[in-house]
């Protein structure tokens, strides 16, 4: 499975982004390989639409799971919607790795 | 001409002053036409008696995709500047909520695999009133573009209405719909309050109507709350205060009650005199 985090930063110490659409950066997580690949996720210049294009690249990057503070609005809902990517909401105020174990714990919510 | 009747702080009395003003000047002669542009929130229609004369639906242009020729090369994601287009795996996505209606899609995709289509935004009513013509633009729920609705709606009345003196209600704010309901006007009446709020937006909108280079005079609505910070605004940038309309409660019981207040409130006639000299005055 590949895990994808909103995220502030680059590594599993780094703190959640909440936001999806213009999370600063897209951490990857490819659990079978156990790597961590980080992608920075510029929509300052983006004044509308910013969250179809980070879906957009959410679906490239091959992820099947997005680990997210507060979910997608709702154009990128519906997009989601269309891949068989799975959102789990809930995920704030915390680092990646606290994020994860909450997920493996089952401890997050699915949108 | 066409003056229209802008704000950046919204509540501070633009359909008041217009639906008044439109009906005043009707009432000693005068060829006059209103559209109401906040069409996300058109309201003037609920101060006057109307008769609808007929609507029309309004549309955009905005791509369909036709899957049968496409070769999913992404081209028409890159080229909108607007992210109205999206490919996930093997489709294409239009959010027409976000498209400008510009063509670059539809006119650069190698297989005209995207051509464009009507969309209905809203609809535009013209009614009569007793003595004023009255055009409405109104937009569709859902939609989130109100510009070219705005767009339209001016294009109606400037075919239909070329001799009349014509006044827009424009939208509040200073973003995109204000810039399309005031960019063609001959001049722009700012209505504010002497609040903080109102003294903060009047300057953005005074900003924003010198990059339009309009001609621009102030009306300070509830005259007697907050300070003095609009008019010594005012005096320091040579912009001129057509008018003072006194705070009173009578005039907020007439409105409440959906009448013009001018036939009931002697004081607001006066600024409306005031206004309708200034006007008279115009260049």
């Amino acid at each position: 499975m590949k895990i994808l985090f909103t995220a502030h930063g680059t590594d599993w110490n780094a703190q959640m982004d909440e936001r999806l659409g213009r999370a600063e950066y897209l951490v990857v997580y490819d659990e079978e390989s156990d790597k961590l690949e980080a992608f920075a996720n510029d929509t300052s210049s983006m004044e509308h639409g910013a969250g179809l294009q980070t879906a957009q690249k959410i679906a490239e990057l091959g992820a099947n799971v997005i680990i997210t503070g507060n979910g997608a609005g709702g154009k990128v809902a519906d997009l989601i919607k269309k891949t068989n990517i799975k959102t789990y909401i809930g995920a704030k105020n915390m680092t990646l790795k606290e994020a994860y174990e909450k997920y493996t714990n089952g401890e997050l919510t699915l949108q | 001409m066409t003056i229209t009747i802008a704000s950046g702080k919204g509540g501070t009395g633009k359909t008041t002053l217009s639906s008044n003003l439109a009906s005043y000047l009707a009432s000693q002669g005068k060829n006059i036409v209103l559209a109401d542009l906040d069409v996300e929130e058109p309201n003037s229609s609920l101060f006057l008696k109307l008769d609808k004369v007929e609507t029309k639906i309004a549309n955009k242009m905005v791509p369909h995709w036709e899957k049968e020729n496409c070769t999913l090369c992404g081209k028409c994601v890159d080229v909108c500047a607007f992210n109205a287009i999206a490919k996930i795996f093997d489709e294409i996505l239009v959010y027409p909520q976000l498209c400008h209606s510009c063509y670059a899609c539809s006119e650069l995709c190698p297989t005209d695999s995207l051509p464009m289509r009507p969309e209905r935004i809203g609809e535009i009513t013209h009614y009569k009133t007793k003595n004023f013509d009255f055009v409405e633009g109104r937009i569709d729920l859902g939609q989130e573009m109100s510009v070219p609705l705005i767009a339209q709606t001016i294009d109606y009345v400037n075919e239909n209405f070329s001799d009349s003196l014509k006044l827009f209600d424009a939208p509040p704010g200073t973003s995109c719909p204000v810039i399309e309901a005031t960019k063609e006007s001959d001049f722009v009446i700012l209505i504010t309050e002497s609040t903080p709020f109102g003294y903060n937006d009047l300057v953005l909108a005074v900003e924003t109507m010198r990059v339009l280079n309009k001609k621009i005079g102030v009306v300070i609505n509830r005259y007697g709350i907050g300070d003095n910070q609009v008019e010594e605004y005012c005096k320091k940038e040579n912009i001129p205060i057509i008018a003072k309309i006194q705070n009173d409660k009578e005039i907020a019981k007439t409105y409440a009650k959906g009448e013009l207040l001018y036939e009931k409130i002697p004081h607001f006639k006066n600024s409306l005199d005031d206004i309708v000299k200034f006007i008279g005055e115009i260049k």
